[in-house]
């Protein structure tokens, strides 16, 4: 249970010594990763039949347990709820949140976790039946807003009803699995969260033809993987796994293609990338082939993204503002030198 | 002697009630050490983490929306007027529940003692069902039956005075003008003339053995009286009726679907632990009592409410006071339905917002503390003055 949760977890804060700044050591020694993810968002975090969870998240986390244990598979998964991820995360209970989080300020400064990059660009927007009539979000004054707490999107939406002097009614839930719960009974006219979150839940709809994704967009959702603050090697490690998939991507670096690009490459930068020349990998405490097993075993960034989200999935998602930058998008990843 | 020449500590050492104090002061101290370790390693974590700390968050402004609330409440109020709105709230889900589950408890008690096969068998199954099944499970399924009500726009319009719909019973607010003073000041009146009128009956019979004349006069006094008030005041309110809008009704009081699925789950879950209480006092006042109560003439009504009852009461009041602070504690699970109690505004979206989830979780820990023990006290002083007095 939630309030269970966040009680364990403090419980750990409380008795535990001094934060470590040694996650990548306990990492190598447990012999597997403890990655936080979404209790369940298509196409984002779910288990599949065979109860392996699999997914955009999920292939973040899978992704650095390859670079640092050559192995997709070391990883404990924890589903969260957007309450607990945090404390989870402080407590040590897992060593990367991978759980479509929203970069703010505040989360950033004073909650003690630090955000190592962007994995999707997002925006929040909100659900409707069909049958409803509205065509805007500005037509939504009176209505009653099925919400998750403890997200960014819980306030977005207060101060865009505030801003646009409408009156609202929040029900707040837990996961967008009781969203969901809500929403069918019509419990809620609406229902809000990342857009991305938006089309996860509606294709799991019955019916998903009768449901509409209204085209306004209310915030900037930038979401990203979250490490504990205070261990600078780990926070890196984490953000240079995020951008190796996203330059791999540039470099057309594809998991089919990985062994022959390392062997055959001149490009001193894909090479640097891929471990054949340089000491990246060691100077952040990896072997020199960290990207290289990340590549083979998870992917590039869009190989990732086309698999869950994009268009060999469900969802169908367009890349939008996740192409990257010299395909229209806003995906710049910095320099691997 | 010994003592005359051992010297001052040995003296203190070799007393009893010395050497007692000395070992509760070590304890005590002990304690505080370790109190004093989990408190400084705490903060000295949250501080390596980067967690900030205090209780400055509370003069924050919460900026999220709560979507029922007793007191008045905006998002741009502080995360102070969150724990306010969420204590309010869980004291309304308390207020209302502990009264109806003891209701319901003390007729489902007499009831599965009624000696009537039928009513006995329903009692009994109403018990072991309920009391069997998890009472977060029972809450879901009396929200999933709210769930079956009709859309907003279907409401079932009663007299399009209150409407019923999946969201909320909206019922027509009372708005009371200033003559409602003088009406309640009368109910006040006449509530005393009432509890005067009985009390002197009790002593007039207690001295004279027979029932007391003027029996109509006190419950006269507390219907006339009023309603006299009322009259002469000249109806002092006036309705604000609800109205049917696009996405909801306004106007009203709104009594939302959340609050309904949570009381009924809390009500009839602890009604049936509180029936297994009622049950075992009425049994545990043996058949003599009530064989005699017979012989001296008194009706089976006369009989529980004179003889069985009073008695019972010494043995039913203490596991009732369990049964009341479980519902309240349970009422937290008022998150589950999306009903805004403290633990889902407070230590759920607050707590999420700021991050300070010692602070907040200490804060609502104490709470609930506070409700539980005021709980405690009252029933305490209420058992004290039922208790049977020796004679």
């Amino acid at each position: 249970m939630r309030f269970f949760g966040i009680a364990t977890a403090l419980a750990v804060l409380i008795t535990t010594g001094a934060a470590s700044a040694q996650t990548l050591n306990d990492v190598r020694e447990r012999g597997f990763l403890n990655c936080g993810v979404n209790t369940g968002l298509a196409g984002f975090a779910t288990p599949n039949d065979e109860g392996d969870w699999e997914g955009f998240d999920v292939d973040y986390c899978r992704a650095i347990a390859a670079a640092i244990l050559d192995d997709p598979e070391a990883v404990r998964y924890r589903p969260l709820t957007s309450q607990e991820r945090f404390t989870a995360l402080q407590s040590g209970e897992i060593d990367v949140l991978s759980r479509n989080t929203t970069w703010t300020f505040t989360r950033d400064v004073s909650v003690g976790v630090d955000f190592i990059g962007v994995n999707y660009y997002d925006g929040q927007g909100f659900l409707v039946p069909a049958a409803l009539g509205v065509e805007s979000a500005l037509e939504l004054d009176g209505a009653r807003i099925c919400v998750q707490a403890g997200t960014t999107t819980e306030l977005n939406l207060a101060d865009y009803f505030r801003a646009n002097e409408m009156a609202f009614e929040t029900i707040v839930i837990q996961t967008s699995e009781e969203g969901r719960r809500q929403y069918l009974a019509e419990a809620c006219d609406a229902y809000t969260t990342d857009a991305s979150g938006l089309a996860a839940i509606r294709i799991t709809l019955a019916e998903p033809g009768a449901h509409i994704i209204l085209p306004d967009l209310i915030s900037k959702e930038p979401l990203g993987p979250v490490v504990r603050q205070g261990d600078h090697q780990w926070a890196d490690i984490n953000r240079w796994v995020l951008n190796a998939m996203i330059l791999a991507e540039e470099f057309s670096v594809t998991s089919d293609n990985v062994a022959y690009v390392a062997a055959e490459s001149e490009d001193p930068e894909v090479r640097r990338l891929l471990g054949v020349e340089g000491d990246l990998g060691s100077q952040m405490g990896l072997t020199a082939d960290w990207a290289y097993r990340v590549i083979a075993h998870v992917g590039n960034y869009g190989e990732s993204f086309d698999r869950n989200i994009g268009r060999d999935s469900a969802l169908n998602l367009d890349r939008g503002l996740n192409a990257l930058w010299s395909d229209g998008g806003i995906l710049f990843a910095p320099p691997m030198r | 002697m010994a003592t005359t020449t051992a010297t001052g500590i040995s003296r203190i050492w070799r007393d009893a009630r010395w050497r007692g104090r000395a070992f509760q002061a070590l304890v005590a101290l002990a304690v505080a050490l370790l109190l004093y370790g989990i408190v400084s390693n705490t903060i000295t974590n949250l501080n390596a983490l980067g967690v900030s700390t205090g209780f400055d968050f509370l003069g924050q402004p919460a900026g999220f929306d709560i979507s029922f609330s007793l007191i008045s409440y905006t998002p741009t109020d502080t995360h102070f007027r969150v724990l306010l709105v969420g204590m309010s709230n869980t004291l309304l889900v308390a207020a209302l529940g502990i009264p109806a589950a003891m209701f319901l408890g003390l007729v489902m008690g007499i009831l599965r003692l009624s000696g009537n096969w039928l009513v006995v068998r329903l009692a009994a199954t109403y018990i072991e069902i309920v009391r069997n099944i998890p009472v977060l499970l029972q809450i879901f399924f009396w929200q999933s039956l709210v769930f079956l009500l009709p859309t907003v726009r279907n409401s079932i319009s009663i007299g399009d005075m209150a409407y019923l719909n999946k969201r909320a019973l909206t019922l027509p607010e009372l708005q009371f003008e200033p003559g409602m003073w003088i009406v309640a000041l009368v109910v006040v009146i006449s509530t005393v003339i009432a509890v005067g009128m009985a009390r002197w009956r009790k002593r007039a019979q207690e001295r004279n053995g027979a029932p007391a004349p003027f029996g109509l006069v006190g419950p006269l006094a507390l219907i006339a009286l009023p309603l006299i008030a009322v009259f002469a005041t000249g109806v002092p309110w006036t309705y604000d009726f609800p109205e049917l809008g696009r996405f909801n009704v306004t106007g009203g009081v709104q009594i939302p679907d959340t609050l309904v699925a949570l009381w009924l789950g809390l009500v009839i879950y602890t009604g049936a632990f509180i029936a297994e209480v009622v049950r075992a006092g009425i049994q545990s006042v043996t058949k003599g009592q009530r064989e005699a109560a017979g012989a001296l003439g008194l009706t089976r009504n006369q009989t529980m409410s004179l003889v069985i009852l009073p008695q019972a009461l010494r043995v039913i009041i203490p596991p009732t006071t369990s049964q009341f602070l479980n519902l309240t504690k349970n009422s937290s699970l008022a998150v589950f339905v999306g009903y805004p109690d403290i633990v889902a505004v407070f230590a759920g979206t607050s707590l999420n917002q700021t991050g300070q989830a010692l602070e907040i979780i200490m804060i609502s820990m104490l709470f609930y503390l506070a409700v539980s023990l005021s709980i405690s006290i009252l029933m305490n002083w209420y058992n004290r003055a039922t208790a049977l007095v020796g004679r």
